[in-house]
């Protein structure tokens, strides 16, 4: 709170800066100061984007359109410190892992969240797997990653699908959270509507509640697929790393973008570092398509509202 | 009417489904409840009595101690906080607070945009730009740095909730006394959002901790390294895991995988006590 | 949906209000449909209403009314089973529905809430288009035919006054119509359903005077052929269109010394307005009270 003098040195100070125009006060200047500071705030956080981004089109770019289209069709170099095209099996890799991901984790977490919201309200379990969905949030995708390694990849061997688990453990929490707050936002009188005719509860929520929320659980989801898509250490793990096609989700070790410019980053052949810039800028264009898509969504449930 | 008119006829639908969401809800506690388990078994060998306290890592003469690399990932974190946290703050009280309205959505797309980047890049970035043009070398300020850069946007979005949900009342009594902005938000918004920002910060130093790619690609890969010297190399556990990962034999991945235990651990930790708090302070500024 | 019941199939009945038959000579008798003797509804522990006994009879308008908070919608949703969805909330006495008892176990809430349905206080159309707000009911109940659902929303949207409005723009968003269209959109999906009971939650409340004579006007049509419970908060209104009229007041719950809805009087609505047997009524209509 403000103390009381303090209010009463403003309106003095005011009122002489209405008549005699008097130099601002030390308050106006910390005023001005932390304002600034905040600004700069804001310019430090501009900085960092801009010039990754920078760096990723302007060399990414180069190498990616100079073989146009070869590179985002043709094999990886079985030998890295050759030159030249390209990505395709990493771009397919991605797609599988990314796609067989969201395929497990979107089902499985808007069912979760019908339970958390529909079912459990502020019953034990739900507010139990609620607390330890947002703690499982925060587990580090690495461990993710040698968890599936552990009880998948041992067993049966690198494959896209594993990539897939891996993804799907870390999207399911994510998609859990989005849905749950998009499912909160359904008016309570759509369902006692619903109810009032003699509709069941999963009736209800199929084709009432769902319905209602489906913007919004369509773009949380693209978020945890734009999220998931860019994500290395659950694949280093999973996947393998392999350079020719494999269109097979669950055989043979395949291969992704993001473990791609690991592995080219490391190098110290620049005809690999061109193609991890190259490899980063697809990734880039990918997620934030995906980002753009889930906006529009946003968009459209705001138009609603 | 018959009772029978009145019997339900489509129950088992409706209990089936509600079993299945049931199950789905669950899942999130079968895996955390799998990690635990399956890791913990797998690493409980290499969790010797020098695990945690030794120095010393060779691969080759099966010595584990793990200490250099937990300093490694504390050290790293807390210069990504130190970084991170006062810029965020200022972001989220711009956007909030100063910011025009036409201004808003702009800036919240930006940061987002800067959440969706994949850390791949950043750490590609990091190693090719940052630590070579810079004079920065592959060390713990330039993980440090990149790391900063990554959980900015965490950090900022979750600060940005908090904030706005001081109510306009509590903001407009400290101006109606006559407060110039900044005074308004010590006033109001920052005690009002105080365990909400503890909160904010506490997640983003468990994503800092457990953020694996950058932090492998411009540590250094430096072993044994205890050292306050921010351009020295070093390593932390994620790091570790990932670079050593693909040439090491069944001893030396129950010792990655007991470096993993203790990075869960750790992370879960951060996070179970940083909910908490999240939880705790959006019910209280609620009001419920 | 069958109306008439054999008087013989009724189990006996409890003590009931006394009902002046005179006064109530306009009001023709009708089988009852619903009996309640000794209603009582809990929140957790708090007891929202007590002690209510009442019978509500076939092809009449009821009307419930008195001060908020004295229970009448809590009443009137405890006549379908609305309380299930309220985590906590419990109905204790009993309420015979054609002499079966609605809470029994092996009465399915959704069955019910078929069979008696609800306009709510708020409009409340589903966001989808005017035609599948009116045909999801119908579907729910197994129509699948394309024309048979077209011929039950025409049906029902005629029904409700609704479809002149409309016709031309069955395919648009529910959400398009203004409050009085949405409010008879709702009661058009209400009787889709075929329901035998219509139980109306101050449904003109968020409308404006000329929307409200339009459902009053409608509500006095669908008479004939639906069971209709009102809870009004405005007495003109269940002066011009109810037959019956059930006051409701709040008094303090001996228990623990919170307020509870219960009911003081029940009878023929010109006995009501013109004649009150009971003091608290007479006060309450006359404005000396609520």
């Amino acid at each position: 709170m403000i103390p009381a003098t303090a209010a009463v040195e403003h309106t003095t100070s005011r009122t002489r800066r209405l008549s005699l125009r008097a130099r601002p006060s030390w308050r106006t200047v910390k005023n001005r100061l932390m304002i600034g500071l905040m600004f700069a705030a804001v310019a430090l956080v501009a900085i960092p984007l801009v010039a990754v981004l920078w760096s990723v089109i302007s060399r990414g770019a180069a190498i990616a359109f100079q073989h146009f289209p070869a590179f985002f069709i043709d094999t990886i170099p079985v030998v890295s410190r050759r030159p030249g095209p390209g990505m395709g099996p990493a771009i397919l890799g991605t797609l599988l892992a990314t796609g067989g991901a969201t395929l497990i984790a979107v089902p499985l977490g808007i069912l979760g969240a019908i339970y958390l919201h529909e079912y459990g309200g502020a019953d034990r379990l739900a507010r139990l797997v609620r607390f330890m969905s947002t703690v499982m949030t925060g587990v580090p995708s690495i461990v993710m990653g040698l968890f599936i390694y552990l009880v998948w990849t041992m067993r049966f061997g690198y494959s896209a699908f594993g990539g897939a688990l891996a993804l799907a453990c870390l999207m399911l929490p994510v998609v859990i959270g989005a849905t749950e707050q998009m499912l909160r936002l359904v008016p309570a009188q759509l369902r006692e509507a619903a109810y009032a005719l003699g509709a069941t509860r999963s009736r209800t929520i199929l084709t009432v509640v769902l319905p209602a929320a489906l913007p919004g659980i369509v773009s949380g989801s693209l978020l945890a697929v734009a999220r998931a898509a860019g994500e290395t250490a659950p694949l280093l793990f999973a996947v393998g790393a392999a350079t020719a096609y494999n269109p097979d989700l669950f055989r043979e070790a395949n291969t992704a973008l993001s473990v791609q410019i690991f592995g080219n980053a490391n190098s110290s052949f620049p005809a690999a570092q061109d193609r991890a810039w190259a490899a980063a800028l697809t990734l880039v264009l990918l997620t934030f398509v995906v980002t753009l898509i889930a906006r529009m969504f946003t968009a459209r449930l705001a138009l609603k509202r | 009417m018959q009772l029978a008119e009145l019997r339900g006829h489509k129950q088992h639908a409706d209990r089936a489904f509600r079993v299945l969401a049931i199950g789905a809800a669950g899942l999130v506690l079968v895996i955390l409840g799998m990690i635990t388990l399956v890791m913990t078994r797998r690493a409980w060998p290499a969790f010797g009595e020098a695990f945690f306290t030794s120095t010393r890592w060779s691969a080759a003469e099966h010595i584990f101690g793990a200490l250099p690399f937990v300093w490694g990932t504390l050290y790293t974190a807390a210069i990504a906080l130190v970084l991170a946290v006062p810029i965020s703050l200022g972001v989220a009280l711009f956007i909030t607070q100063v910011a025009p309205p036409w201004l808003k959505k702009p800036m919240v797309y930006l940061i987002d945009l800067l959440a969706v980047v994949p850390s791949v890049v950043f750490g590609l970035w990091g190693v090719l730009v940052l630590s070579q043009h810079f004079g920065l070398g592959r060390s713990f300020l330039t993980a440090g740095i990149i790391l900063a850069v990554m959980i900015t946007p965490i950090i900022t979005s979750l600060a940005r909730e908090v904030i706005e949900t001081t109510p306009a009342s509590e903001k407009e009594a400290a101006l109606a006394l006559g407060a110039t902005r900044w005074e308004m938000i010590g006033a109001s918004v920052l005690p009002h959002s105080k365990g909400g920002l503890v909160g904010a910060v506490m997640l983003g130093l468990g994503r800092a901790m457990g953020e694996t790619i950058a932090a492998a690609l411009v540590i250094g890969s430096a072993l044994g390294q205890i050292t306050l010297d921010p351009l020295a190399a070093g390593n932390s556990m994620p790091a570790v895991i990932a670079n050593e990962w693909g040439e090491a034999d069944a001893a030396h991945k129950a010792a990655l995988i007991a470096l993993a235990v203790t990075l869960f651990v750790i992370t879960i930790a951060v996070n179970l006590i940083a909910t908490a708090i999240v939880q705790r302070s959006m019910k209280r500024s609620r009001g419920t | 949906m069958v109306a008439v019941v054999e008087p013989a199939r009724l189990p006996p009945r409890g003590p009931r209000m006394v009902v002046d038959r005179k006064a109530a000579a306009q009001v023709p008798e009708t089988p009852v449909v619903f009996d309640c003797a000794g209603v009582e509804v809990y929140y957790g522990a708090f007891r929202a209403v007590r002690g209510v006994t009442l019978e509500i009879q076939a092809h009449q308008i009821t009307a419930f009314i008195g001060p908020s908070g004295c229970g009448k919608t809590t009443m009137l949703r405890a006549l379908n089973r609305m309380h299930d969805v309220i985590p906590g909330a419990r109905v204790a006495g009993r309420v015979y529905f054609h002499g079966i008892d609605l809470y029994a176990p092996e009465v399915s809430a959704t069955e019910v809430r078929r069979r008696i349905g609800m306009v709510f206080q708020k409009p409340n159309p589903f966001p989808k288009s005017i035609h599948d707000n009116i045909a999801f009911g119908a579907r729910i109940n197994g129509v699948r035919d394309r024309n048979e659902l077209d011929a039950i929303v025409e049906k029902s949207l005629r029904a409700a006054a609704l479809w002149d409005e409309v016709k031309d723009r069955l395919k648009h968003s529910a959400l398009g119509l203004s409050g009085g269209q949405q409010q008879r959109l709702c009661i058009a999906r209400t009787i889709a359903v075929a329901p035998e009971v219509v139980l109306m939650d101050e449904p003109c409340s968020a409308l404006d005077p000329i929307a409200t004579a339009r459902i009053e006007e409608l509500m006095r049509e669908l008479k004939s052929r639906f069971t209709i419970v009102i809870v009004t908060h405005n007495m003109q209104q269940a002066a011009r269109v109810s037959d019956r009229t059930a006051f409701f007041t709040t008094e303090l719950d001996s228990r623990n010394d919170r307020r509870t809805g219960t009911l003081v009087e029940y009878d023929a609505t010109s006995k009501i307005f013109s004649n009150p047997s009971d003091e608290r009524t007479e006060n309450y209509i006359t404005g000396r009270f609520g």
